[in-house]
């Protein structure tokens, strides 16, 4: 009885997987070993403990005054600001990446080269720093909000008609053939067939990017381009750890408030 | 005859809806608040196109002598990139074994550990690279510390979520028969996870090459030092370059990664 657990048929294993995955895990380890050389762990400022710990005690002991002041310059007219730069530049990006989502998206109507264009395009556009693009728009309407929502605007596109097309490539053939039985036009296609049943999609899809936009509205002011952002690294180079503090916490409230929000009305949309 | 005619007239229309409409009001409220509030207008825009366009047409002839300045740079904005997933997905790795509720079944754990992963995932990187800069100085290292943490958040996000929807079946066989934790653990559950965790990570690095490409330029070390640099002497050309050499790693990067997780979920 004992011994027959000692019989047991071991588990089949394949050879040449089971090389594979050693060769993998080997290159990793050496790429990560690679990346500790030149790495200066030791040039750790000594105060690095204090300070650390005097932003930690910042946020426990926050600077309550800055939360409304009522100049127009306080924690939350700053964060009112923040929201409205996510929220237009979402809605600017939303419709310039429809056109962009349908030039894109693989579906058996054009040529593949057509949409592998589009998708190279998209990738560029990604990859374009957010922060630069936000330089940029400074220098054509100058430093402000105005520029945030720009560059929000245009840098989205990348990621939001990228899901577009994904959403356009999933979508079902049926209503498409249906409309088009009863004679439809192309145009009458699109309204009656294709918009419709991607609008869910596309409604669902901005709203997760409006989260993304507004962790990245809440650091364009740090190279002027308006929100929370500004405030918060001068309060850095000031060393107000409170005011560190209040911004944080101000910051961390507002994106947990609108997640919590867009995740509810994504809910009721599916 | 007339009858299938009056039949097409009275097709059951859609519905208007109330909510629709006030989803409608509330939209349009937002875009004239938002456009007030932040001051911008699209003329404005337009009449300093030319302006923008002068940069891109500056950057479009890039300074390739610049090159063998930058390529050190993407190097180490890369190693950073690197150690700032390794340091963090082994943190999330742990992390995420002790917020699944199928693995910790104390309740009160699982609520205070999630709350606490909840706010570091709101903090933005680069808001991460300012406060570390702040603490540990201008370099790299605030860069490697500012992306272990987000990678925390992107991974651990994911990987719980995977833990608690594996098949309970093993869980409750290696119970039975008297299995500790840490054999359950061992035999039961990471092999279910383990290609899944993988992927994340994988995941997670793409957004990391991304973002440690600016970094720099709040000083967290890497490529976006030179950013800075010549933007602010308006060196356009030698910016170019730079985002260029950018855009190709990071879509390379990103070719390469997206490839590998297709084939390991396969």
């Amino acid at each position: 009885m004992e011994t027959s657990y000692q019989k047991l048929v071991p588990q089949t294993t394949n050879k040449l997987k089971v090389c594979w995955h050693w060769l993998i895990a080997i290159a990793a380890i050496a790429l990560i070993a690679w990346s500790f050389t030149d790495m200066d762990f030791g040039g750790i400022k000594a105060s690095a403990g204090q300070i650390a710990g005097a932003i930690f005690k910042g946020i426990f002991h926050p600077d309550w005054h800055y939360v409304y002041t009522g100049d127009g310059e306080d924690l939350v007219s700053e964060l009112w600001e923040t929201m409205c730069i996510a929220f237009l530049g979402t809605f600017i990006s939303a419709i310039i990446s429809v056109p962009f989502a349908f030039w894109s998206a693989h579906t058996k109507y054009k040529r593949w080269w057509s949409a592998r264009l589009g998708k190279i395009v998209l990738a560029v556009i990604r990859s374009f720093p957010e922060i630069v693009l936000a330089l940029m728009f400074i220098k054509a309407v100058g430093p402000g909000s105005a520029a945030g929502v720009l560059a929000l605007g245009f840098h989205s596109v990348g990621m939001l008609a990228k899901l577009f097309s994904e959403a356009i490539e999933n979508l079902e053939e049926g209503a498409n053939e249906a409309v088009t039985a009863t004679g439809g036009s192309k145009w009458h296609i699109m309204m009656f067939a294709t918009l419709p049943n991607l609008l869910p999609a596309l409604i669902s899809n901005t709203l997760y990017r409006f989260d993304v936009s507004l962790r990245s509205a809440s650091i364009l002011g740090l190279v002027g381009a308006g929100g929370i952002g500004y405030p918060l690294i001068i309060a850095l180079q000031y060393r107000q750890w409170d005011r560190v503090g209040i911004i944080l916490l101000g910051i961390i409230v507002m994106v947990v408030l609108v997640d919590w929000l867009s995740g509810w009305i994504r809910a009721r949309l599916v | 005859m007339t009858k299938p005619a009056t039949d097409l007239l009275t097709l059951p229309r859609k519905k208007l809806r109330v909510m629709n409409l006030l989803w409608l009001v509330v939209l349009i409220g937002g875009l004239v608040v938002s456009t007030q509030v932040t001051n911008t207008s699209l003329p404005a825009l337009f009449a300093n196109f030319g302006n923008f366009t002068e940069i891109f047409v500056a950057m479009a002839k890039p300074d390739w002598s610049y090159s063998g300045t930058v390529i050190p740079l993407v190097i180490q904005t890369i190693k950073i990139a690197i150690l700032g997933t390794f340091f963090g997905s082994i943190v999330a790795f742990v992390y995420s074994l002790l917020i699944a509720r199928n693995v910790i079944k104390n309740r009160l754990v699982t609520a205070v550990l999630r709350f606490v992963m909840n706010i570091i995932r709101t903090i933005p990187d680069l808001l991460l690279g300012a406060i570390f800069v702040a603490i540990v100085g201008i370099g790299p290292v605030a860069g490697v510390l500012a992306l272990s943490v987000f990678t925390f958040g992107v991974v651990v996000k994911l990987f719980y979520e995977a833990i608690e929807t594996i098949d309970p079946g093993p869980i409750e066989a290696l119970t039975a028969v008297g299995a500790n934790k840490w054999q359950i653990i061992q035999v039961a559950i990471l092999p279910q996870v383990m290609t899944y965790f993988i992927s994340y990570v994988l995941y997670a690095f793409e957004i990391n090459v991304r973002a440690s490409t600016v970094l720099g330029y709040i000083g967290a070390g890497g490529i976006g030092l030179y950013l800075q640099q010549t933007l602010q002497v308006f060196d356009y050309a030698r910016t170019g370059t730079i985002i260029i050499i950018i855009i190709v790693v990071v879509v390379l990067i990103d070719y390469i990664s997206s490839k590998s997780r297709e084939a390991l979920m396969r």
